[in-house]
């Protein structure tokens, strides 16, 4: 084999490689779905589920992505210190809130319809969480952080257009602002929901 | 709400417009594009804050149990009921269309009014839809205005009526001065078909339909949140843009200016 073939297949082993680890969007989000949805339709206590959704939501979600987009304008005035605090404490408020949230479901069926790539960061996943005698169906796209595509990872999750991240941002910033800008403020109140 | 004292209000509103009582600044930013943002008064904040504890009284004492209770009915009752509702609505909705320059969905809603509420035996079944005339999305003044480019102005919360915001609370009143035909032959005209309770009634029953739909999602948003009253404030104008865009599409409402800085991976 001379150089040339040599390196034509050397390029073509990694990039074909490369295609392989890439993960589908879609596929990320039909995974978690049937995953988060045999856990809530176990009969396992309610501890158990909240600890095994945990576990998904630490895989597939960017807890510290979306961690400092909802610290908004005040992630490049905070310390270094004030940042870690801010870290640790929202990646405990996300699970907390996160496990709440789908636990009171029992078996939520969601269908991936399709999905569009915004650009190489991100591609929006389109899914619908089918009706029930309670409630309508409702339509919930997913933000996927695709940076890496071996590991894409949620960012957002936009309910019927509106969106939870953004709806955080604007929850966590009217704390500290309403507190004369004090990220204190916002840790004490992310404390106290931790306790509750 | 009489007429006058719906002017009387919207007129103060207006009035104290530039007057920011919120202990910041009195403003969020909501994304008014892809690229830019459009800044949102919360001139009230502080008033605004103690209507909504007022109103989140009035919900767990009348409305919650309401919409509960609203629940124990079979489902066929409650599609049936909000089919209705929803068939009526289209009486605000088509003008909008019209001055929205939505001609095609104007003739939609109104062959979807005409069928509805013949056929569909006053809008209870929908009919329009087995002939394939699909439901559209609402449309009112406050859209509309939107849409003829008036801004937001400042939000404000409603006792009872919740979040609004001037432009919004504009187009209401235009529902009130001609602009709502059902408004119009039951409480202006009080025809001897209709009275002003049946126009009350159904404005009550839309509240509970949309509140009994909603039970779980308040109450987790309620369980979860750490300033529900920002929230609310938040997922409201998100929902009033989404609308007056006419934005179906979740790529078409998210702007990347914020997260382009968030680099995790």
């Amino acid at each position: 084999m001379n150089y040339k073939k040599y390196f034509v297949f050397i390029f073509l082993f990694i990039n074909l490689n490369s295609i392989s680890l890439a993960k589908d969007p879609s596929a990320l989000i039909n995974e978690i779905v049937d995953e988060a949805a045999s856990i809530l339709s176990s009969e396992d206590p309610v501890e158990s589920k909240i600890i095994k959704l945990n576990t998904i939501a630490e895989r597939s979600v960017d807890i510290d992505g979306i961690g400092m987009y909802t610290l908004g304008k005040y992630r490049k005035t905070i310390s270094d210190d004030q940042k870690i605090k801010y870290r640790k404490l929202f990646k405990s408020y996300f699970l907390k809130s996160f496990s709440s949230r789908l636990v009171d479901y029992t078996n939520p069926r969601i269908n991936v319809i399709s999905q569009k790539k915004i650009n190489d960061k991100y591609t929006i996943v389109n899914s619908i969480l089918e009706a029930t005698s309670k409630r309508p169906q409702v339509k919930i796209d997913w933000r996927i952080y695709t940076k890496n595509p071996e590991r894409p990872l949620i960012r957002d999750l936009i309910v019927e257009g509106l969106s939870l991240a953004r709806t955080q941002k604007e929850e966590f910033n009217s704390i500290i602002q309403n507190n004369e800008n004090d990220i204190n403020a916002l840790f004490k109140t992310l404390e106290e929901f931790l306790i509750k | 709400m009489n007429k006058p004292l719906s002017v009387l209000i919207i007129l103060l509103l207006l009035f104290f417009h530039n007057y920011a009582l919120a202990g910041d600044d009195g403003k969020i930013k909501l994304n008014g594009n892809n690229n830019g943002y459009l800044e949102v008064n919360d001139c009230f904040e502080k008033i605004n804050r103690g209507i909504f504890s007022f109103n989140q009284i009035l919900d767990k004492a009348i409305f919650k149990p309401l919409a509960k209770g609203y629940r124990i009915f079979p489902k066929p009752i409650r599609s049936g009921t909000s089919n209705a509702l929803s068939n009526l609505g289209n009486v605000v909705t088509i003008p909008n269309n019209v001055l929205q320059g939505q001609f095609k969905y104007a003739g939609v809603n109104s062959a979807r009014l005409l069928i509805n509420s013949t056929l569909g035996i006053g809008g209870i079944f929908d009919v329009a839809s087995y002939y394939g005339l699909k439901k559209l999305d609402k449309e009112d003044y406050g859209q509309t205005l939107g849409v003829w480019g008036a801004g937001e102005g400042c939000y404000f919360v409603l006792p009872v009526l919740g979040p609004t915001t001037v432009r919004d609370s504009l187009g209401s009143v235009v529902n009130l001065i001609g602009g709502d035909a059902w408004y119009n032959i039951t409480v202006v005209k009080d025809t001897q078909y209709f009275s002003e309770a049946d126009y009350y009634a159904s404005r009550l029953i839309d509240g509970v339909d949309f509140r009994a739909k909603n039970l779980e999602s308040f109450d987790s948003l309620e369980k979860n949140s750490v300033d529900l009253y920002a929230s609310v404030r938040s997922l409201y104008l998100q929902d009033r843009y989404r609308k007056i865009k006419n934005i179906d599409k979740t790529t078409d409402t998210l702007s990347d200016d914020d997260w382009e800085e968030v680099d995790s991976q």
